[in-house]
């Protein structure tokens, strides 16, 4: 089966995602070997999906994409493995988050990774809609995160948007 | 978020990103992805559904660990649960973000 891509886009945002291309000074082939086998390696996820821990995180600044749209909340969370489902709050604006709230998982699997392989203490969250600049992402975001990941002891890294 | 990928993976750390939009994943060249045909916000699956968010991590874990060259896309053979119609509205916010409101009004302006 070949995935359609646009299957649940609303037809009028087609040509803002189709044959655009890659960004720019983002053309080449990236390539880091995966060197170990799974079952001897730790793994790590990353969602967009906005999600942070209830009363111990800040949330992501809506407010501030409210009155600026164009603009989103390059900041970035690492979210305890051993967080309950019910401490996790969602904040994104782009989704009906419901069924997020209702089960994590499902942006999230660190209950299902933790049955499959070992996984790092703290994964990682942001809150993806990037629109226009990936300055801040590229400087500041990115980076931070690269450190979280090998102070966790990441061998790789399952990435999920929102 | 294929080309966060990118950077997590130039710098040495493998990655696969779990897409609803593989062809989109393919065009900004992340190195590694799983395709799904599910709607936004469900990238492992069903609610609740733990089989299907395995079968979901597993394909993603196989493709992260096996795959051969940069630019791997494997899909997921599953059609979502939910008629067409009814999950396509489920998953979108109950109000317009604040850019699709933005580009709306610019419409309507327009028009």
């Amino acid at each position: 089966m070949i995935v359609d891509s646009y299957r649940f886009l609303p037809r009028s945002f087609r040509p803002l995602y189709e044959g655009r291309g890659p960004f720019r000074g983002e053309e080449g082939p990236v390539w880091a070997p995966f060197a170990k086998r799974l079952a001897d390696s730790r793994i790590a996820l990353l969602t967009s999906a906005g999600i942070h821990v209830r009363n111990a995180q800040p949330s992501f600044d809506v407010d501030r994409e409210r009155s600026h749209p164009e603009w989103g909340d390059p900041t970035w969370r690492a979210i305890p493995a051993s967080t309950p489902p019910e401490k996790l709050a969602v904040a994104h604006l782009h989704i009906n988050d419901e069924d997020i709230r209702a089960d994590p998982e499902i942006a999230l699997p660190m209950r299902v990774l933790s049955e499959l392989v070992d996984a790092v203490t703290e994964h990682v969250s942001v809150m993806g809609y990037q629109d226009r600049s990936l300055h801040e992402w590229r400087s500041v975001t990115a980076p931070a995160i690269v450190t979280h990941l090998r102070e966790q002891g990441a061998d790789g890294l399952v990435l999920a948007p929102a | 978020m294929p080309v966060l990928a990118r950077w997590i993976e130039a710098e040495g750390i493998p990655t696969v990103v779990v897409t609803m939009m593989p062809a989109v994943a393919e065009e900004r060249r992340a190195p590694r992805i799983v395709g799904v045909e599910f709607p936004f916000g469900h990238a492992f699956g069903m609610p609740h559904d733990r089989v299907m968010q395995r079968r979901v991590l597993t394909l993603a874990l196989q493709v992260l660990a096996g795959a051969a060259a940069s630019g791997t896309r494997v899909d997921l053979d599953m059609e979502w649960p939910v008629p067409l119609r009814e999950a396509y509205r489920a998953w979108q916010p109950k109000e317009p973000s604040p850019i699709v409101r933005k580009m709306l009004e610019a419409r309507r302006s327009a028009s």
